[in-house]
Formats: structure tokens, sequence, C-alpha cells
């Protein structure tokens, strides 16, 4: 890749990228009237009438949209112009949702929320930081100056819970901390820092573990020295589950790390690796850890007495009640499941917004995924690359580590579900991933400056311009 | 780097389509199952709260949903809860349904297949869906006949009353007694509810027990009939056949001897099978069964629905019961309905029943229509054939007029309707020394153009154990039934 970037943009110039920001603003549209749609569709639901800040609510999150649209087409006018419009879709019928468990909860009388407010100011400073990174980064590769600063500072994110004082313990997974009042969970940022880390990290040394190696079996294996980084990730990601019992998490880290490395080296023997070693791990962790057990059992025995797994099965049973259409907003009764709010808002979309929400949604979250990819492929530097793949497959992952837990595709874990559920550190952190994807695009997209030929001319011939 | 980026592209494209097919499994492939899981409280919370359709029983409803101001919308009344308590069954949010509520739910909640196009209705138009109504084939009259039949003998009595229509296998009237008031269980109030629960189960007498059909009983007397069936259809009998008579049966294998009620000698030996049933002589039809055979006993019993469960339109039915290896003494027993026979109150009416039809025995049924919302009807029950030829035309005309001869001039005196011709046979048998014997009376009539079949037992009316015979506790509640319908 690097080499097709040297040898000049000849074959390139040809095409030109259009910059599509009228379809963005009609895509942003719709999405503004699932987004408020669905508000009032709550109102409707549980309490019989629109709700009376529809204008003031709709009126903000508009706001909020269209003000990323205006800096989008300042900052980043040959940006993907699909990607603003599905996140502002998500981002909308979360808060819809959140909304309306909230009225539930009020409804009985139980002493939880309101999250919706929150939500809405969370996504308030998610969009300030969208625009921050549009605004204040120019262009992506100035990140990799910062390789081993975000990967330092991504380490220490993920081991601040475990740290005595700020630390805590909810649902037997130790990755939250706490100061004052405000929660956070850490990981959400560490994720996009760990991307920054590996790209720069990968995009030095991939050479070395591209190339060393011998074929073993007619898969090429690494030289047991390249193996450093990748133990080293396998430590950390044990590390993760072990210590803060987050099988979501150490799956999500380590996965994005051997994808990553997979991408920069062409080797597909990295992935065999990883793999069998990731197995090994949750294999022991399965065997020593008793939290992973009791989510282990409560997957594949959820109706047994013994079981722990009252959340997965009314869950469940909240999807099941859905159907294919679903009951309608506020007609169904997502407040018997714990958490569906945040960790099981799918089982509270799939309740009522039935199997058809259910595959919307998912087909978005697919469509985040293909637009980075797809960003990625076009991208020309190695570092714009790897970090598009690293944050299209961390999506990825993550909406298949959450929703699968959550329909009980695969064990239960604590990740939150990108865009929809609840919680500020998430929603900031996944703004900020969308900020710099459109960034990479807008790179990518663009058309490349007029190169004169010979160095030595360049200066008279601008001048005379 | 473009390939393995293509490569991932598909490997995340996996990803979806597993999340994809998991989802579709789950809420629209499993989704029935999930949803007919008792421990889901949302299916449970959503039927509590419908407009649940009503039982109708000849016009009025029996059981109905009355609109509420509390969370639940509907409250389920019963207005006459413990005439119609077996039948209907209850509704609670605690302890779920039984009888035609938990037989005929589908319908009842709406769920139904049939009530599909209401749904979806329902759902354009934004209102809740509602049940679907259940017309049972029960005659009031002759369910007011047998409750209050029952009930004369005593607040505590125990007993079962089941009446048929001989030509349908309609039920005309099914009452068990003690009985209970659905009421309490279908109650708002959960706390009451549960007490209320509790002291029905601690109760000895068992009111939750539909005596008409979920227990068996030794059919005594009664069982006779049968026998004289298997006899009169084996060829070797007719109705003036010479039997042994007398005081007593010598049982083979034995010291012991088969005797008759009271030590009366049957007025004779030998007498006639038609004196022999007559008089209920025990003597003669142990002796006949000891000819007969256990096999030939057990064929006929099974051509009644001895051994099968056939009740239409609700749930519990137990078999009736006949032994399987009885030595020769036993054999005699079981011929006179003692030893390990036993039947329900529906399977003795069934006998009747088959024997009123001219041998076919059709299978009972208790659902006779079924409305939609707006009454129009969806679905109407039509009788069934279910033994075509439990005994032949001949044989059935022969015990139909020796049942007669009961009622004129034998045991069944008590049964006699002035100026109808009914058929009947008594029964009173003993299980343990212990406890009081069984009164059982089984008939129809007219005896020429049978309208309706009855079955009565008496299993404890707490009166002096001389004063217990089928003849004087259970005939009259079964001329009273049977009155109820011909209309005397």
């Amino acid at each position: 890749m690097s080499a097709t970037y040297a040898s000049g943009p000849a074959p390139e110039r040809s095409f030109v990228h259009r910059r599509r920001r009228g379809a963005e603003l009609f895509l942003l549209l719709l999405a503004l009237v699932v987004g408020i749609g669905a508000y009032a569709a709550v109102g409707l639901g549980v309490q019989g009438r629109v709700p009376a800040d529809i204008v003031e609510y709709g009126g903000w999150l508009a706001g909020l949209c269209l003000a990323c649209h205006v800096v989008v087409r300042l900052t980043a006018p040959y940006a993907d112009p699909v990607l603003l419009p599905i996140v502002s879709a998500l981002n909308g019928l979360g808060l819809a949702v959140i909304h309306r468990i909230d009225l539930g909860y009020a409804k009985s009388h139980v002493n939880i929320g309101p999250f919706a407010q929150n939500q809405l100011i969370w996504m308030t400073l998610g969009v300030l930081i969208f625009i921050g990174v549009l605004v204040g980064l120019r262009d992506h590769r100035r990140l990799q100056a910062f390789t081993y600063t975000s990967g330092l500072a991504g380490i220490v994110l993920l081991l601040l819970p475990l740290l005595p004082v700020v630390g805590t313990d909810i649902n037997g997974a130790r990755i939250w901390i706490h100061v004052g009042s405000l929660s956070f969970q850490p990981g959400e940022v560490a994720k996009v820092m760990l991307v920054l880390f590996f790209a720069g990290y990968l995009v030095l040394h991939r050479d070395a573990l591209a190339l060393a190696g011998r074929r073993f079996a007619g898969v090429d294996l690494p030289r047991g020295r390249d193996l450093g980084p990748i133990l080293l990730m396998w430590l950390v990601s044990l590390a993760i589950l072990v210590f803060q019992g987050d099988l979501g998490s150490s799956l999500l880290f380590f996965g994005l790390f051997l994808v990553m490395l997979y991408v920069a080296t062409e080797r597909p023997g990295w992935l065999v690796v990883g793999a069998a070693m990731f197995l090994a791990g949750a294999y022991c962790a399965y065997l020593f850890v008793g939290h992973v057990q009791v989510r282990v059992d409560a997957w594949l025995h959820p109706f047994a007495a013994s079981s722990n797994a009252y959340q997965l099965v009314q869950g469940l049973y909240g999807m099941a009640w859905g159907g294919l259409v679903g009951r309608g907003l506020g007609q169904g009764d997502p407040t018997i499941t714990p958490l569906g709010f945040s960790d099981f808002i799918m089982a509270s979309v799939g309740e009522e917004l039935g199997l058809t929400g259910v595959m919307a949604v998912l087909l978005l979250y697919g469509m985040i995924t293909e637009r980075a990819l797809r960003t990625a492929l076009v991208c020309r530097d190695a570092f714009g690359k790897l970090v598009a793949v690293g944050l299209g497959v961390v999506f990825a992952l993550q909406v298949f580590v959450v929703v699968g837990g959550v329909t009980r595709l695969i064990p239960l874990t604590g990740l939150t579900t990108p865009f929809l559920s609840y919680g500020g550190s998430s929603l900031v952190a996944n703004w900020a991933i969308i900020a710099l994807l459109l960034r990479i695009s807008d790179q990518a997209r663009r058309p490349l400056p007029e190169l004169a030929a010979p160095e030595d001319d360049a200066t008279t011939v601008v001048q005379l311009r | 780097m473009n390939k393995p980026i293509r490569t991932m592209a598909i490997f995340c494209m996996l990803l979806f389509i597993a999340l994809l097919a998991n989802s579709t499994y789950l809420q629209y492939v499993d989704a029935d199952h999930l949803n007919s899981r008792s421990d889901n409280k949302r299916v449970r919370d959503a039927e509590f709260s419908r407009e649940r359709g009503a039982i109708v029983v000849g016009g009025t409803s029996v059981a109905k949903s009355r609109k509420t101001k509390d969370q639940y919308t509907y409250q389920r009344v019963y207005t006459q809860p413990y005439e119609y308590a077996p039948l209907t069954g209850y509704f609670s949010y605690i302890y779920g349904r039984s009888g035609i509520e938990a037989s005929q739910n589908d319908i009842l909640s709406g769920s139904d297949p049939r009530l599909f196009v209401n749904r979806v209705v329902d759902m354009l138009g934004d209102s809740q869906p509602k049940g679907g109504s259940v017309t049972l084939t029960i005659d009031p009259k002759a369910q007011k006949a047998a409750f209050d039949g029952l009930a004369a003998l005593g607040p505590n009595v125990q007993g079962a009353v089941v009446a048929l229509q001989p030509s349908t296998g309609k039920v005309l009237a099914m009452v068990s007694s003690p009985t209970y008031d659905p009421n309490r269980l279908a109650s708002h109030d959960f706390g009451a509810v549960q007490k209320a629960w509790k002291k029905l189960n601690a109760n000895p007498d068992r009111p939750l027990l539909n005596r008409a059909i979920q227990e068996v009983y030794p059919p005594g007397s009664t069982f006779k009939l049968v026998t004289a069936a298997a006899a009169l259809s084996s060829g070797q009998y007719t109705p003036t056949t010479k039997v042994k008579g007398g005081t007593s049966l010598d049982l083979p294998l034995t010291t012991t001897n088969l005797v008759n009620e009271n030590g009366s000698n049957c007025g004779g030996d030998p007498i006639t099978l038609t004196q022999a049933l007559e008089v209920s002589c025990n003597v003669s039809f142990g002796s006949i069964g000891l000819k007969l055979g256990d096999d030939a006993l057990r064929a006929q019993a099974r051509k009644f629905g001895w051994g099968q469960t056939y009740l239409a339109g609700l749930n519990g039915q137990a078999a009736s019961q006949f032994p399987a290896h009885p030595d020769a003494p036993q054999t005699a027993l079981s011929a006179i309905g003692q030893f390990d026979v036993a039947a329900t109150p529906l399977q003795m009416a069934v006998v009747a029943a088959g024997i009123a039809d001219g041998g076919t025995v059709m299978r009972p049924y208790l659902v006779d229509e079924i409305r939609a919302p707006d009454f129009s009807v969806l679905d109407k029950t039509r009788p069934e054939v279910y033994r075509s030829n439990a005994v032949s035309a001949s044989v059935a005309r022969d015990l139909t007029q020796m049942m007669v001869e009961v009622v004129d001039r034998g045991t069944g005196t008590t049964a006699q309707i002035p100026g109808i011709k009914v058929a009947g046979k008594t029964g009173t048998a003993q299980s343990s020394p212990s406890r009081p014997p069984y009164a059982w009376f089984v008939s129809f009539a007219p005896a020429d153009n049978p309208k309706v079949a009855v079955a009565v037992l008496v299993e404890d009316a707490g009166v002096a154990r001389d004063a217990i015979s089928g003849s004087g506790l259970a005939a009259p509640i079964a001329k009273k039934v049977m009155e109820a319908v011909i209309g005397k």
C-alpha cells in the first residue's frame, strides 16, 4: 500500500468523488423524522398525547444534527454522506426508548431515572466533541505522532477501575470509575485510544511482523520473537477478564488487536494463533473465574431454576412478546427487564418495535461498519486505513457481543449498545469515532491537489499564479 | 492491505447475519414457545387485563369480564359460581386457569387463530383485542335440577351428576359436590386469593376436584349393565336365559362365597337374566362373569370407553379402569363392579347413553358454539361417533327392556316418571369397610325415544349406613334431571 502511495497520484486523478452533502442533508432530515417521531409516539403510547415539550425537544435534536451537518460541510466536504444520518437516527431512537422507559418507571413508581434528560446532555457533549474533532483535526495523519501517548492513555484508562478509590464494582464487573457524583466507563474511550495506538505501532512494525516467519501446514506462522506484542495484548485482555470480570471488553480489545494485526501484515497466521490463544484463555477463565462461569451457565440453561438469568430471560420474553412488528412504542412492558434502558435496550426495542425494529437497527449498525471499511479501502495512507478498519471492526464486534448477548447467541457481557443505550462515556466516545471516520473519509475522497512535476520549479510556478 | 480489509468486511457481514438470524429465531420461530411459558409475566398480565370472552349457558353468561378501575382493567365474574364452578373453572392471576377457562383459553383470551381477523381489526383500530365467547352444551334446567338434587342431601355431600344427550353426546348437566366459588380465586386482591386457595386445598373434601370426570369410583351394580351387555353379545344368553340365582356363589380358589345384598335369594334358582338384573343379583352376575371370563368383560368395557379419555372440551378426564389380570374369584367380583373396577360418573353416563342410542357411543362434548366478540358464530361442534358398535342394536334393545323392568318393578322404582318409560340401574358399591358405600344410579328416558341419559354418584352424604342405596339417594336426583330435560 505504501508503495502505491509513493508512486504518485496519476491513476487516481481521473476519478473525483462527489461531495454529496445534499444527500446527507436529506438523509439527516429522515433521521430526524425517526428520532422526533419516535419521541412523539412514545408520548402517544404511554400518556395518550404528544409530549408537551416536543417542540423544544425536537428543536434541540434538530439543532444538534444540523450543527453537525454544517460543520461537516465546512471542514470535511468530501466525507461519507451516510454516517452522520445513521448515527443521528440511532441516537434519536435511543433517546426516545430511554424516555419511554423513564415514563414506564414513573408510572409504576420505580425510583430510577429519569435518564433521557441526561442522555440528551451527553449527546450534546458528544456532538461538541464531534465538532471539536472535525474542526481541530484537519488531517488524521497528525494523530500518528501520538501513537505511544494514546497507547499509554488507553492502558491507564483500562486500569483505572481497578484503583481502590475511584473504581466501582457494578453487577460483578469492575469497569466503572466514580469521581464525585460522576460515573464513567473508561473502557469506551480506551477503545479509541487503543485503535490509534495499534494503527501507529503497526504502521511502523508491520514489515517485520509480515515478512519474517516460517510456513507450517500451509499457514505462514510468525516468528517467535514477533509474538511479543500479541502476547502482551493477550495478557492485558486476560487481566481485564480476570480482574475486572468483563468478558465483553476482553473479547473486544483482543479481537480488535488481532484484526488490525492481520490487516497490517496480510498474514492470516496471526488470526489462527490469536484465536487459539483467545479460546484457551476464555476456557481457562470459564474454569477459574466464578463470574464468567455464572454468565456461561446462564447462557446455556437460562430457564433452569438454579441459573442466575432473570434479566436475560425477561429480555428474551420481551423480544418474543414483541414478535414481528412489536407491541408499539409505549404499549409493551419493557420495564420488567432490568436495565432495559442501557445494556438491554435492544430487548426494549425488540419488544416495542418488534423484529422489524431490531432488524432496522442491526442494518444501521451494519451500514456503519460497511462505511468504515469502505473508507479504509479508499484511504490512501496506511495509518488511516488501519484506523478506519480498527474503528469499523471494533464497532461490529461491540454490536455483536452486546446484541448477541441479549439475544442469547453468546454469553451475556456488559457492553453498551452504541448510540442507543444510556451512558455518557459510550455516547461521547462513539461520536468521536464517527468524527474520526468522517475525517479519514474526507481525506480519502478529496481530490488530490495538483502537484507540480519537478521539485525545483515549484516555487516559481506558484508565484506566477 | 485491501485484501484483508475485504476479508474483514465478509467477517463483519457474517457477524451481522448471525445476529439477524438469531433475532428472527427468537422473535418469530421460538416466540410462541417463549410466550407460552408459565413464568412469563408479560403474557399473563396482558391476558389478565384483556376483555375475556364470556362462557354462556342457555343464553346467559355464567362467566364474564366486567370493567374495573384497577390496573388490570377487567375483573372476571362468575354469576352462578357454585353451580358451574366444576365447568367454568377459575381464572386466577396467581394460580392460572382450570376447567373451560383453561381448555378454551385461546378463544376466551382472543389469541385463537380463528379470531385472527378480529385481532388485526382491533390492532388497526388501536383497541385492545377482545376474546370470543364459548357456548356450552349444558341445559340450565338439568344443571339446576342436578345441583339442587345433590345440595338437598346436605351441605357437605360428596357426589357428582352427569347428563348426556344420547343421540349427540352433548353434556346436558355436569355437577360436582362439594364445590367452590371461583370469584374468590379470580379476585384482584391477591392476598385474599392466596388465603382462599390455601383453604380450598386444605379442605379434606377436595372442593376443587371435579368428581364427574377427574376421579374414578367402584361402579358396583351399575357395572352389571356392562356384564349383561357382554353376556348378550356373546350369543350364549338372551334376556330369558336361565342363570344361577340363590343366596350364594361358591368362588373358586377360595373358601369364601359371593352373596347378595341383604342376604336375599334373588327370588329363586335358576332365574332369568332379566330378573337377575331387576333384583341386581350378585350371584347371577358373578357366575356369568366366571363363564364369560375377564377378557370378554374387559373387551366390552373398552367398547364403552374404559381405559380411554374422550371428553371433548374439558381437560383432566380420568380413564376408567378394569383389572388387567384378575384370577377367577376376582373376575367374579369384577363382573359385579367390585374389586379393581373403577369408573368416572361420566363413564357410567356414557354406558347408559350408548345403550339408549342403540349401541352407538357418541363422543361427549361440552362446547357447543364458539362466537367472535361480535357474536358471529365461528365454529359449532358437530356430534361425532366415538364407537359405532359398542353393542349391537338388538342387544341394546334387550338391555333397554331389561332396564325398564328394573325401574318398573325392580330396585329402581324411585326413578319412575308418570307417563314416561324410564330405563335404569341402581348400584351400591362397597370400597372398604371403613367408609360408607357409594350410591349409584344410571338411567335414560324416555326408553322408547331417549332424550337424556344420566349417571348419579353419591360418594358420601353423611347419612346412616343402612340408609345408603342407589335407589334411595341417587335415583330421585336422576329422576329430577330427566324430568328437567324431558320437560315434565
